[in-house]
């Protein structure tokens, strides 16, 4: 807990202000924010569009086996044995391979997700992801504090709380637990690999972006919080009925969400409503999550194609879903999925991250430019405090994130799968995609793509319907479309 | 639960919890100055 708190404030939170203002101050999707930082880094920026392309690839599977437990909860369909129930008869994954054998019970919802995004994608981030989340994210949020309660009243609920809040001092001088931390904290606030960069673009250049930073920053530890009081209380029942430490219960996100909690859901009175709720939140998160990765990609072709919003998005989401249904429908999706989530987690996010921190701060020396940025509108002003973070405190705790994972992974094959596995969807690809990125940054922007430096009527300090400053600035608020 | 993860549990309550809500408010005093007719980037 101590090292999630000193992650948040020290690297978190500065980073989050980072992509904000690489985005709000260059008005550009991620490439081309970088390419108007400088010409020469745009290739960071199609790294990072490789990364979110990936992700949506593998991201919508999840949520298609969350739509198919959803009604599983209804009359708990995974009986006795969760663990069974799901890599047997559900995903009906067999040996390690690649195998073309459809499992039509993942087909079919991943495939109604899939048109449910394409949907949303075609109406645009205010009507399509906003509206989603005017509507959902309270629901989300009330069902999930209603979970909340109901495990905080389960027997052994105390226990699995000790378990997350008894500071354990020794552990502060445990590296891989600092390593831990960082890497939640910039998981969760999904920074450094374009999400944050493309959103900002679309803010109104006169907004506190400081602020509203820090609204984000806080309110998603603060939704961390509660789910984790309300996991960790689960744990501790589990732990009681099956008689068992609680950190010999606890395992990670896919394990945690498609076993434990199905476990607990049996246990637990009302079990069905509780379930529906998880799996019907879980659904609903994760299309946000999958909208906000494919919006990097679709704003980053749309940038550079000069094309309307409709044909990027088929585009980017067709070739995107037809890979996922062709990887993940099959009885080997679950293998594929899950070495591509680790390497492209470890090695994609955090090396781009990692990559484009450093080049800002120390190539570039970009950060006292991006702080005045921010400053002209923000409050609390940000200054020395925040530059030392940004350009110390936290690529420190990247790379040390990075090195442990990378230390585990050359010792043991991760999770014991074979080498061709591992090269072709862990190592290959995770060297593929920043290769892929700056080549794709030597294909030319499309005429009259404003690149060097922000683009004009963009200066927050402008007041409000300035007289035009030249023929420039006619019309050309965002410059980019 | 024990004092020790009572008084972390509390700490971090307030941390977080508390960080948002100064966080709102901060915002709510001084953001918000755009026009909100503004033409902004085509979403």
């Amino acid at each position: 807990m101590v090292p999630y708190l000193v992650a948040l404030l020290t690297a978190g939170i500065p980073f989050l202000l980072l992509d904000y203002a690489i985005g709000h101050r260059h008005r550009g999707s991620a490439p081309l924010s970088f390419a108007r930082l400088r010409r020469g880094i745009e290739g960071l920026g199609w790294w990072q569009v490789g990364i979110c392309a990936v992700i949506a690839v593998y991201y919508a599977a999840v949520i298609a086996w969350a739509v198919r437990y959803t009604f599983f909860s209804l009359d708990e369909a995974w009986g006795e044995d969760p663990e069974g129930f799901f890599f047997g008869e559900f995903l009906q994954a067999g040996d390690v391979e690649i195998t073309t054998d459809v499992v039509v019970g993942v087909l079919v919802p991943l495939l109604v997700v899939w048109l449910a995004v394409l949907a949303i994608m075609a109406l645009g981030v205010q009507r399509g992801i906003g509206a989603t989340s005017v509507v959902f994210i309270p629901v989300l949020v009330l069902a999930f504090a209603a979970l909340v309660v109901q495990a905080l009243f389960l027997d052994g609920a105390g226990e699995g709380l000790d378990a997350l809040f008894t500071p354990d001092w020794s552990a502060l001088s445990s590296a891989s637990v600092w390593a831990a931390a960082f890497g939640q904290i910039f998981f969760s606030l999904s920074i450094g690999f374009g999400i944050m960069i493309t959103y900002a673009s679309y803010v109104g250049r006169r907004e506190d972006m400081i602020g509203s930073g820090l609204v984000v920053g806080f309110s998603n530890s603060g939704f961390e919080l509660l789910a984790g009081i309300g996991v960790f209380a689960a744990l501790g029942f589990m732990a009681q009925t099956g008689g068992v430490p609680v950190d010999e219960v606890a395992s990670d996100g896919i394990g945690l969400a498609f076993i434990a909690f199905p476990t607990i859901i049996s246990e637990a009175p009302a079990g069905a409503l509780i379930g529906v709720l998880f799996f019907g939140s879980l659904v609903i998160a994760g299309i946000t999550s999958l909208v906000s990765v494919l919006e990097v990609v679709i704003s980053a072709v749309r940038d550079k194609l000069d094309t309307g919003r409709l044909t990027a998005t088929l585009v980017v989401t067709v070739p995107v879903a037809v890979i996922s249904l062709v990887l993940f429908s099959t009885t080997s999706g679950i293998y594929v999925l899950d070495v591509v989530d680790h390497f492209v987690n470890q090695y994609g996010i955090l090396v781009v991250a990692l990559v484009s921190m450093l080049v800002v701060a120390w190539v570039l020396r970009s950060l006292t430019d991006l702080s005045g940025h921010l400053n002209v509108h923000g409050r609390p002003r940000i200054g020395a405090g925040w530059r030392v973070l940004v350009s110390l405190v936290a690529p420190v705790g990247l790379a040390l994130v990075l090195g442990f994972a990378l230390k585990d992974d050359l010792e043991a094959a991760y999770e014991g799968y074979p080498d061709w596995l591992l090269l072709v969807f862990g190592w290959g690809l995770v060297v593929v995609l920043p290769v892929v990125g700056f080549l794709v940054a030597r294909l030319p922007w499309r005429a009259g793509t404003h690149l060097d430096g922000p683009p004009p009527g963009s200066d927050p300090a402008a007041p409000l319907h300035a007289p035009a400053g030249g023929p420039a600035d006619a019309g050309s608020e965002g410059g980019t479309r | 639960m024990s004092a020790s993860a009572i008084v972390m549990m509390l700490v971090a309550m307030l941390v977080i919890w508390g960080g948002l809500g100064l966080a709102v408010v901060s915002l709510i005093r001084h953001g918000a100055v755009e026009d909100r007719a503004e033409h902004r980037r085509d979403l």
